[in-house]
């Protein structure tokens, strides 16, 4: 998947140098990123390296011990809700979504940054209360017909199936009007038909022009989103490029695969370790 | 989901046939059904006979052709199953009774005569000493009821067992005869007859609620819980409920209006002050527990120290009400009192909340709870030795004046429209207005971008705050709202009770207004609903004004009442939607009905015909 990038692309996301410590545990470590607008941009990483948090780092849940991480040119404050109101929106490895709210509500939930009537406005029904909801409903809806959701909007999120509560978490990111959505896995628990139809999904969000990051154990998937990709391991970006270039990187394959040792105690062993490196390679090739 | 059996006037019957599943009693349907209208007539008749032959029992039931106390609530509840019976016979224009289930309601309301029948004549004889005071009256119509529960119990029931439970032993026959299905939508009626019937469903909730207030002793306030609570769930398992329900949903607007124009009447049906004041208690109870569900029900925020808001507005209004014995020598105006009293809530509401809110779930609790007890501590503290003399410490602020709205005196009699308003009665009607204000704002701010952010937050903080939802912002505007409905309420309670002391304002204790009660009522009632708290509030005042006799036990029954309450509804009373689904899988029945049906689907809905 090759996107030609025009010329006026402005740099969306960009962290720079970013470090966190968890008292003597370095969880990341100085990790640079840049998304550019109309990027669709992989993090992978083996369990643990370090992605999760890199995105809390992002998103204003931790903060940062070290680096700064700036949108479209502005260093983020690291509040949760002052970031979202910036223009980055993101999605939970563990669904959370408003489970005892309606569908349409969990996206008006999202809603709520880009609205301003406040508790007099509610109490006294201002004149620009009911117009303000109406909007918002509308936008909504909007948002639930783009991701196939509408006919559940009445429905409560806890009894939608899976697949559909990763959609409504998406909606739900994309309603606060993101100028970068964060996906923190969006295909784990997914059949292959749900996954590419979550594949078309995230093409659909690029082509609204929002920028895209997206972490992602599924390498296939991977693979045909994503312009480029970076890796992490061990709280450590070891290697940043294009799908093909990563793949094809020894660093990644020993981090995902561990690298035979020599002379160790069990060749056989070792000499399994290669077969299965083998193997994979040329599975990844056919790609 | 239940099948929804399609219930038009005659096949009533017909759909019972089909039902595989067998009732307790086995008797043929026919016999069955004959006896059930026969054991209730019976019990009707007995209530015109003399039950005993003192009239030392109170309520005089030695009248024969004139049914009182006790005997009253019998013949209703007898009459009722009387109704139900007929109505499973498919006679024409009692239709529209048994929308939903046809035999569960003539099981429930015969076990509610049988149990108020029962309960007189157990309550005669252990009082007047004997089985040999009762007069054959009550045993006719005890007989009667037992015999319309035996009948009623071999009606066919009402819908088929689960398929996956098997067949249940009798214990869970008999629960499942008390079940029904749903009732299937409503035929489109005009909207006047529609709001004519929500009306007639107020009228008739203000009449139950007043003649509960009005019981006299408290034998007859039991057999009127026995009564109404059976009665009510035989009117729930017909499906009228739901139907009326289905209505106030579409004229919400005309529903509370209703509401409030009944509660008006209501001191206009009681004579008595007594009773009026109870009322106007169980108004500020219940105004200051909708407060609570704000904090409670919508933002999740567990609020054990809430009464101190009622308790600092209650302050700051006596302070200010011109009684001798307030410390500041000044006597403001109502207006300016409530506003007082509204405010010092607010800023300490936000001075508590401020700091207590960045903590979560119990610890909040713990802390709030702390808060509570430290505010009436204070209180009894600013008496002059242990800190400035403010409050008088543990005597109070005493000999509040009454109130004067525009030449107004609340603490006089009036003669409005030939009745006369009392004392109790006109706070009542002041504390509505309150109560008004605070159902408008609680519905107003639930229902918009502020009510969806404390929604998400008592969902998850997390969630909330990566959607742009400042979290402690919005808990503490939740908090501080809370607080300043609580004060508005204090501010009428200073008044109504003439009197501030600290000891009002406890965690828990025996009277009502306190944190673990105010709790209690909101969930008991129905977290996130306007209409659970209300009901809890009324509920929570009412049982330990009326049974005095048990007021040493009140906080054991009160917490196993709880208890039960948790086990079997833990949505509380009244439902939110939402909850109702939380507690109870109900798979996808939550699919909203509110797109009408374009082709009228077939339903009874003669009511009001």
């Amino acid at each position: 998947m090759t996107t030609t990038t025009a010329p006026t692309t402005t740099t969306v996301l960009d962290a720079s140098d970013v470090t966190m410590r968890f008292g003597g545990l370095t969880a990341v470590r100085s990790v640079d990123l840049v998304v550019n607008s109309g990027e669709i941009v992989g993090l992978i990483g083996p369990n643990g390296a370090g992605k999760t948090t890199f995105f809390n780092c992002l998103t204003g849940l931790y903060v940062p011990t070290e680096g700064k991480v700036a949108y479209k040119g502005t260093v983020l404050p690291p509040k949760p809700h002052l970031v979202t109101q910036a223009g980055i929106a993101r999605t939970f490895q563990n669904i959370r979504l408003f489970a005892n709210m309606t569908v349409l509500e969990n996206v008006l939930v999202g809603r709520h940054t880009r609205t301003k009537e406040g508790l007099w406005s509610a109490l006294l029904r201002l004149p620009g209360f009911k117009r303000a909801e109406q909007e918002s409903r509308e936008r909504a809806m909007e948002l639930l017909e783009f991701t196939g959701l509408a006919a559940k909007a009445d429905h409560l999120a806890r009894n939608l199936p899976y697949g559909e509560q990763r959609k409504l978490e998406i909606a739900r990111a994309l309603a606060s009007e993101p100028g970068l959505l964060l996906l923190d896995e969006p295909t784990a628990g997914m059949n292959p038909q749900e996954t590419r139809a979550a594949e078309e999904l995230i093409f659909a969000i690029r082509d609204k022009g929002i920028a895209v990051l997206v972490i992602e154990h599924d390498i296939r998937f991977i693979m045909n989103l994503c312009d480029r990709v970076a890796v992490l391991v061990q709280g450590e970006k070891i290697v940043e490029g294009p799908a093909e270039v990563v793949q094809a990187d020894e660093r990644v394959i020993a981090a995902y695969l561990g690298t035979p040792f020599e002379g160790a105690p069990g060749q056989e062993e070792a000499a399994e370790v290669e077969a299965a490196e083998a193997h994979s390679t040329t599975e990844g090739d056919d790609k | 989901m239940t099948t929804k059996t399609p219930t038009t006037d005659g096949t009533a019957t017909a759909k019972a046939d089909t039902a595989p599943a067998t009732p307790l009693v086995p008797l043929p349907h026919a016999a069955a059904r004959a006896i059930t209208v026969a054991g209730s007539a019976l019990a009707l008749v007995g209530t015109f006979l003399a039950w005993t032959w003192t009239d030392e029992f109170p309520g005089n039931l030695t009248v024969t052709g004139y049914p009182g106390g006790l005997q009253v609530l019998t013949l209703v509840g007898a009459a009722l199953t009387l109704l139900f019976a007929l109505s499973g016979y498919g006679i024409r224009g009692l239709g529209w009774l048994t929308p939903g289930g046809t035999n569960s309601p003539v099981v429930l309301s015969a076990l509610g005569v049988l149990g108020t029948t029962g309960y007189t004549m157990g309550a005669i004889s252990q009082e007047l000493g004997g089985l040999v005071n009762l007069e054959p009256g009550a045993w006719v119509s005890g007989i009667g009821s037992l015999v319309a529960v035996v009948g009623a119990l071999g009606l066919p029931v009402d819908q088929p067992y689960d398929k996956d439970a098997g067949r249940p032993g009798p214990w869970g026959r008999f629960r499942h005869s008390l079940t029904a299905p749903e009732p299937g939508r409503a035929e489109e009626l005009p909207s006047w007859a529609e709001i004519l019937i929500i009306a007639a469903g107020f009228g008739a909730g203000l009449y139950v609620f007043a003649y509960g207030i009005g019981t006299e002793y408290s034998e007859l306030f039991v057999g009127f819980l026995i009564t109404a609570g059976f009665g009510f769930t035989a009117v729930t398992r017909a499906g009228l409920l739901k139907r009326l329900s289905a209505l106030t949903a579409k004229h919400r607007n005309v529903t509370l209006a209703a509401a409030f124009v009944a509660a008006i009447c209501f001191p206009f049906t009681q004579s008595n002050d007594q009773f009026a004041l109870i009322g106007a208690n169980i108004l500020i109870f219940a105004t200051v527990a909708l407060g609570l569900n704000v904090v409670v029900g919508l933002a999740g925020l567990l609020d054990l120290g809430y009464v101190a808001f009622l308790g600092v507005g209650a302050y700051a209004a006596a302070l200010v009400s011109g009684s001798p014995q307030s410390s500041i020598g000044v006597h403001f105006p109502f207006w300016a009192a409530v506003l007082t009293g509204a405010l010092a809530s607010l800023v300490f509401g936000v001075v508590i909340g401020a700091p207590t809110l960045r903590l979560r779930g119990d610890y909040l609790a713990i802390v709030t709870l702390g808060f509570g007890e430290i505010f009436r501590i204070t209180m009894n503290n600013l008496n002059g030795n242990s800190g400035p003399d403010v409050t008088n410490g543990s005597n109070g602020i005493p000999n509040i004046p009454d109130l004067e709205i525009f030449g107004f005196n609340l603490g006089l009699p009036h003669n409005v429209l030939g009745h006369e308003l009392t004392r109790s009665g006109n706070y009542y009607l002041l504390m509505l207005l309150f109560t008004a204000i605070v159902v408008l704002v609680f519905r107003r701010s639930a229902e918009s971008r502020i009510g969806r952010a404390w929604v998400a937050i008592r969902e998850d903080e997390t969630a909330a705050t990566a959607m742009g939802i400042n979290g402690f912002r919005l808990k503490l505007l939740a908090f501080a709202l809370g607080a300043c409905l609580a004060g508005l309420a204090g501010t009428v309670q200073a008044h109504v009770s003439y009197s501030v002391t600290p000891e009002q304002y406890q965690f828990a204790g025996s009277v009502p207004p306190n944190s673990a009660f105010l709790l209690a009522a909101v969930i008991l009632g129905g977290m996130g609903t306007i209409s659970g708290p209300l009901i809890g509030a009324a509920l929570l005042y009412l049982i330990p004004a009326k049974l005095q006799f048990m007021a040493e036990y009140q906080l054991l029954l009160f917490g196993a009442a709880l208890m039960l309450l948790m086990r079997f509804r833990p949505e509380g009373l009244v439902a939110d939607r939402r909850k109702q689904l939380e507690f109870h899988d109900t798979g996808q029945l939550d699919v909203p009905d509110d797109k009408p049906l374009p082709d009228g689907a077939t339903g009874v809905a003669k009511a009001g015909a």
